[in-house]
């Protein structure tokens, strides 16, 4: 193994310094090192962080390679800084089985690009009828400790109760996908005095307001942990926050574009911009912005969701949702709180790889850890082309937007992935 | 002149005006034995319709006829549509073979905007789903201008299924350019979210018609599926005709001067009885009459008529 010296880089915005890395560790943090062995970065000027952790991506495979592969995925992730994601069940077949979820666990050790992590689905087929195989996806080489249906709710309120009570059994979670489906039948976008405009069926933000206050409940009522998916509401935020003063085990997620962008986007009636939960209001954003500072929302989790050009560049009601968010999460986050690296480094590094159980991720360089991480250049401003993204994808709500930040270099224990800001394979 | 007509809000008021203006001259067309102007001929004018409807296709077919275009009808059944051809590789078939205007119906809201974005021609949105049917708007306005003599200052209740009405929304924002003041009325359940804000913000609602009708000075109903029962929008068809629907007693509590608008086709029983939509006070039969006009005026300023 090769061994890097990074100089002059500022540890989660600290004062700047020199990081070794050596057979996959860090070896050294202080000032004028030297090791004549050792590959030297210069990282002048750049922030290090623990490396990006994304608990919500879609890689597609099996079922649409076209759209992503377990590696094109992981090289996205990697330029956006990111050393771990846990790929969501929604493939086809549906990662309901030990078998699905070592295929992709084993995909993602083969690409090498990323620890790419298997979540399971909880129900077989995500028809949201029975359990699936919980424990075999637990006790398999891909070792699931998040299940999800994401993409379908577990609207069942006695199959959601059954699950999260099961899991406890091997310390895991239940990822809700939190949508009433009743409230939100042919629903193309939120609902809203943009909807009633543009003539889109709304889906009523309490939609997702009502299942979550179930779900806290149901979770308390058992003991269990839950994770709320891609929270998106004004409410929402208001029935977490009341959750965590009683003391449920409950966390919860956000994605960049829910922090960023606004339902005004569906005017162009481009269905880049369809995604579920759909863009909410300038509101929502405000109060998802203020929970996520103060912890109400744990983390950001990208919701990567790369689709096939022919499955967007059609009529909106016709279109998948959904949106590309690995390479540009880090620069999302920039652009919304600055350079507030510790807070980045919370809600992006450790508290997701805490979540999803990702010993090894999520810690910060010291000496002795593993050497996961990612060196960020602040400074840097980059116009988004679709066309220039490692997704096989294009469908990035950012096209052509300037967005604060670049990836130069991810280390995925002691080896790079990426180096000037480039994939290495 | 704007290059397509999207949405009723494509129109200021001087375009609007116009519009209405140039339909006027163009009905005298209609009154002569060769009903035919030479304006649009060579040009290419091409009807795609996704969603069956007679009357709006026709009534588009006889305006570009009437102004001598050649009329392409391109019906989704029986053609390559049916069998999975995206909207943007029909576009661009289309944009092949020259067609100097697109008049589209769909099912999808937004379908015309897309098109718009793949075709050099001008597009005409002849209905997309819930969303806008700006030709009927301007038609409907043709018709309340030549009935009563003036838009600005008149008071237009507009009764029924608002929330899956392109025609409503249309209205909303062409009558209140127009000066009109809007009623919206029909149950709680049918009336959109935040409407006003959305649309125009002197937009009033209201869930009673008996109390609005001595009011106006138009009265719009309009179509009301039976289908909307099974979603719990209101509990039967007998319930919704006693509180929404437009009888001869509640027509007889309109001020002397008020006409009955209707944008067809009507539920006869529903949300307007017979006795009401075949009365004196009813335009419904010259609604389709003046939408010929209005849409030959449409072709006309959007395919630079005027500029000849």
């Amino acid at each position: 193994m090769t061994a890097y010296l990074i100089t002059g880089v500022s540890v989660v915005g600290g004062e700047p310094t020199d990081l070794l890395i050596r057979d996959g560790m860090v070896a050294a943090v202080g000032d004028g090192l030297a090791a004549d062995d050792a590959t030297v970065v210069d990282a002048t000027g750049l922030v290090a962080l623990p490396g990006l952790v994304d608990l919500h991506t879609h890689l597609r495979e099996p079922g649409r390679e076209d759209a992503e592969t377990v590696e094109s995925g992981s090289r996205a992730a990697a330029l956006g800084g990111y050393t771990a994601v846990c790929a969501m069940a929604n493939t086809s077949p549906v990662a309901d089985t030990a078998g699905v979820v070592e295929q992709v666990w084993r995909l993602g050790r083969e690409a090498g690009l990323v620890d790419v992590q298997p979540i399971g689905a909880v129900t077989v087929g995500l028809a949201g009828e029975r359990l699936a195989e919980l424990g075999a996806m637990a006790d398999s080489a891909a070792g699931v400790r998040i299940f999800s249906d994401d993409g379908h709710c577990v609207a069942d309120p006695r199959l959601m109760r059954r699950a999260l009570e099961y899991v406890k059994a091997f310390d895991g979670v239940i990822a809700q996908h939190a949508e009433e489906p009743r409230l939100t039948e042919g629903a193309q976008m939120h609902e809203g005095e943009v909807s009633t405009r543009l003539g889109l069926t709304g889906g009523p933000a309490v939609a997702e307001e009502a299942i979550i206050a179930r779900d806290v409940l149901l979770a308390e009522h058992v003991g269990s942990r839950l994770h709320v998916c891609h929270v998106s509401t004004a409410g929402s935020v208001e029935v977490l926050r009341q959750a965590k003063a009683r003391g449920v085990r409950v966390t919860a997620e956000v994605t960049p574009h829910h922090l960023l962008l606004t339902d005004a986007k569906a005017e162009s009636y481009d269905p880049v911009f369809k995604v579920n939960p759909p863009l909410r209001t300038a509101a929502d954003i405000a109060a998802l912005r203020e929970a996520l500072a103060e912890g109400v929302i744990d983390i950001i989790a990208t919701d990567h969701a790369p689709h096939a050009v022919e499955d967007k560049e059609c009529e909106w009601a016709y279109a998948r949702p959904g949106m590309l968010g690995l390479e540009t999460a880090l620069s999302i986050a920039l652009d919304v709180f600055g350079p507030r690296w510790d807070l980045i480094a919370e809600r992006m590094s450790r508290t997701p790889a805490r979540i999803a159980g990702l010993t090894g991720h999520g810690v910060d360089p010291a000496p002795g850890v593993p050497a996961n991480l990612t060196l960020v250049d602040p400074a840097a401003r980059r116009v988004i082309e679709p066309a220039e993204l490692a997704s096989r994808s294009r469908n990035t709500p950012y096209a052509r937007m300037t967005l604060p930040g670049r990836i130069v270099a991810t280390f995925l224990r002691g080896e790079p992935t990426v180096l000037d800001g480039k994939a290495v394979k | 002149m704007i290059r397509h007509l999207l949405s009723g809000a494509d129109l200021d008021a001087a375009t609007a005006t116009l519009v209405l203006d140039t339909a006027a001259e163009m009905a005298t067309v209609a009154g002569r034995e060769v009903k035919k102007l030479p304006a649009l001929r060579g040009r290419t004018v091409v009807n795609l319709f996704y969603e069956d409807s007679t009357r709006t296709r026709i009534s588009f077919e006889a305006a570009a006829k009437r102004l001598s275009a050649d009329v392409i009808n391109f019906s989704a059944k029986g053609s390559s549509v049916a069998k999975g051809e995206s909207l943007k590789d029909t576009a661009l078939t289309l944009q092949a073979m020259g067609a100097d205007a697109v008049v589209v119906r769909h099912p999808a809201s937004g379908a015309p905007h897309r098109l718009a974005e793949w075709v050099d021609g001008s597009v005409v949105n002849a209905g997309d789903g819930t969303h806008e049917h700006p030709t009927q708007a301007l038609l409907d306005a043709y018709t309340m201008r030549s009935r009563l003599g003036r838009l600005d200052g008149l008071h237009v209740a507009i009764v029924g299924d608002v929330l899956h009405s392109r025609v409503a929304r249309s209205n909303v924002l062409l009558l209140s350019t127009l000066g009109a003041k809007v009623t919206l009325i029909g149950p709680p359940t049918l009336i959109p979210v935040d409407i006003a804000a959305a649309l125009a913000p002197g937009t009033d609602v209201c869930y009673d018609l008996d109390a609005v009708l001595p009011d106006v000075d138009v009265v719009m109903m309009l179509r009301v599926q039976r289908e909307r029962m099974g979603d719990s929008y209101f509990p039967s068809a007998r319930e919704y005709a006693r509180r929404y629907g437009l009888d001869g007693p509640r027509m007889r509590r309109l001020p002397e001067h008020a006409i009955v608008m209707h944008p067809g086709p009507m539920n006869r029983g529903m949300e307007i009885t017979p006795e009401v939509a075949d009365s004196p006070r009813s335009t419904i039969v010259e609604q389709v009459a003046n939408g010929v006009s209005v849409r030959m005026a449409v072709l006309y300023l959007l395919l630079g008529g005027n500029n000849r």
